[in-house]
């Protein structure tokens, strides 16, 4: 089954101007996971850092790269710190192996201290942001290489 | 003030960017990721996204926006309209993190936003309002008379309001509009106010500077509207009788200094059609979308004007210094199937056109091949005309509405010849139920 971006649009539009919460669709060779609101309600939540934000949101995970990598991406706004505390040692390093609810870092918005997990199994190859600078949504934080 | 913030979208934010590159601010857009290649975010000296399409996740978030314009190191940040730019939350944040938030403060913030206040502040200072008052009960609504207006007292812009013909409706819309109030607005008072069946929109624009000088920049009329959405505004407002013109336009200035105004705004009066008695609606605390037939006929550009203010500057503009020339008229070019009730129609536009014509300013962020995301309004273009007189203004905006092209979404474009050529709308005998009436 193939979709076009038209057709996601239209499928949001619809789930939006739905009172639905919550869409899934499988059949074979696809499936759509749609979650209003934003927030993972119903997804796992990762372990509360220094103070627990409501719903920490999946971090979005980019599709595997040619050599299989795949990115762990900021899921929202904030600054990305690496460590606990300044001076703690980092969550993870170039070698690490993650478990999706392994805790990567932390971005912090307004004091908010959210801790993102890695949403994947793998290795960690790379990081790919400097710690205690901005990042955008939807930036890529760490490379990961998946089992 | 150097940097400035802008965490909006589509035409306004592209205008905002205009206006800090005339300044010489430098100035960052703040996006949702649908938006990342936006016109705003390109012409910006930088974009960041804050957060996925759903405004909710970005445009409406106060920590994220804060966060984002410190992370930047932007001192400022300009609301534009719609989102977060009327919410208090958002200045009061800004200001507590030392970030200059382009409007009002917050408290005046929060007085405008509850309309019960506003009502009577205006009261107070002197500036008719209909009558009305809180209300719990049907049986309170012996002094108004029927038809009558439920209004949310956290509500404005129009939404959530509903006509109550007599005590029987009313008993039957009270307890729903309160909790439509409580949902929406999360404060589930509401009050009626008396119903002016022929009624017209009329609005004025004030700027207010931190040093005490109070002016209005003329009013416009904004009575073409759909659902209490505007259509077509213009500036000035058409057939007022100049003791009402001025009465209209004092009243606002006397409001704006009763309740410490600053920065720019609107006091939005209902003007009764047959007797022109006008009455208090309520004041907004942002940039209109209609702002630029202001700008045509008094040559202010408003948006630097908001952000000089902001700054600190004085207006530097007396109020017997500000000329009005000719008449200028906006209507808004939206991604609308009007065949079919309105529907927005999100997509790609595979051609955007409108050609350029003296007398016609486009104020817009679409171009061909760029996305209209189904989270946002559909607002496509704002086509302003000037002309020396109302006739010359809609001629000039009919004769580039002829060759307006836009393919890949559905447009209003059709309506808006409609309504420019309308008998009743070139005689200025339309009032705020006409548009729905006219091309029901």
């Amino acid at each position: 089954m193939a979709l076009s971006d038209d057709d996601i649009r239209e499928i949001l539009r619809i789930v939006d101007e739905s009172e639905l919460a919550e869409l899934r669709i499988d059949t074979e060779g696809f499936s759509l996971h749609v979650l209003k609101g934003g927030s993972g309600g119903a997804l796992a939540q990762p372990p509360a850092a220094t103070r627990p934000s409501s719903a920490p949101p999946e971090p979005p995970t980019a599709p595997p790269q040619s050599n299989g990598a795949v990115t762990i991406d900021a899921p929202m706004l904030g600054t990305f710190y690496r460590a606990q505390e300044p001076g703690a040692p980092p969550f993870v390093e170039p070698g690490a192996d993650v478990e999706p609810d392994t805790i990567v870092c932390i971005i912090e918005v307004m004091k908010m201290m959210n801790s993102i997990p890695a949403g994947v199994s793998g290795v960690v190859t790379d990081v790919l942001a400097e710690n205690a600078d901005l990042v955008e949504y939807g930036a890529p934080l760490f490379r990961v290489k998946p089992r | 003030m150097k940097r400035v913030f802008i965490p909006n979208r589509g035409e306004i934010a592209v205008r905002i960017v205009g206006a800090c590159r005339e300044l010489g601010l430098e100035c960052v857009v703040g996006c949702s990721d649908v938006d990342r290649d936006g016109l705003a975010a390109r012409e910006a000296d930088r974009a960041v996204v804050i957060g996925p399409g759903p405004a909710s996740s970005s445009y409406l978030r106060d920590d994220v926006i804060v966060q984002a314009a410190l992370g930047t190191r932007c001192d400022a940040i300009h609301p534009g309209y719609g989102f977060l730019s009327e919410n208090p939350r958002l200045a009061a944040r800004a200001a507590e993190h030392g970030v200059t938030f382009v409007g009002p403060p917050a408290g005046v913030m929060m007085l405008a936003g509850d309309k019960l206040r506003a009502r009577e502040q205006a009261d107070a200072a002197g500036v008719p309002v209909l009558p009305g008052h809180e209300i719990a009960a049907a049986e309170e609504a012996s002094d108004i008379g029927y038809p009558l207006l439920i209004k949310a007292a956290g509500g404005g812009g129009g939404r959530g309001i509903k006509l109550a013909g007599d005590e029987a409706e009313l008993r039957a819309l009270l307890s729903l509009a309160r909790s439509e109030a409580g949902a929406a607005f999360g404060d589930d008072r509401v009050y009626i106010e008396r119903f002016i069946a022929a009624a017209r929109h009329v609005e004025v624009q004030i700027a207010a500077d931190e040093h005490g000088s109070v002016i209005h920049l003329g009013e416009r009329d904004c009575s073409v509207q759909r659902r209490y959405q505007k259509v077509v505004e213009e500036s000035p407002a058409p057939s007022l009788a100049p003791a009402t013109r001025t009465a209209i336009r004092d009243a606002a200035v006397t409001l704006a200094r009763a309740i410490g105004y600053r920065n720019l705004g609107t006091v939005e009066f209902i003007v009764d059609a047959a007797s022109e008695e006008f009455f208090f609606l309520e004041v907004n605390c942002r940039i209109q979308v209609e702002h630029p037939v202001t700008e045509a006929v008094t040559g202010l550009d408003l948006v630097a004007l908001q952000l000089r203010i902001a700054e600190g500057q004085v207006l530097g503009i007396a109020q017997h210094e500000v000329a009005f020339d000719g008449h200028a008229i906006e209507c808004r070019l939206t991604a609308e199937d009007v065949a079919h009730g309105f529907r927005p129609t999100p997509g790609t536009l595979s051609l955007f056109a409108i050609p350029e014509r003296s007398g016609v300013r486009v104020d817009t962020h679409c171009h061909p091949g760029a996305v209209v995301p189904p989270y946002y309004d559909s607002l496509l273009a704002k086509l302003i005309g000037h002309g020396p007189d109302r006739d010359g203004a809609i001629e000039a905006l009919l004769d580039v509405l002829e060759d307006v092209d836009v393919e890949g979404v559905e447009t209003n474009r059709a309506l808006l010849v409609s309504v420019l050529g309308h008998p009743d709308f070139r005689r200025a005998t339309v009032t705020t139920d006409w548009l729905e009436r006219a091309f029901a």
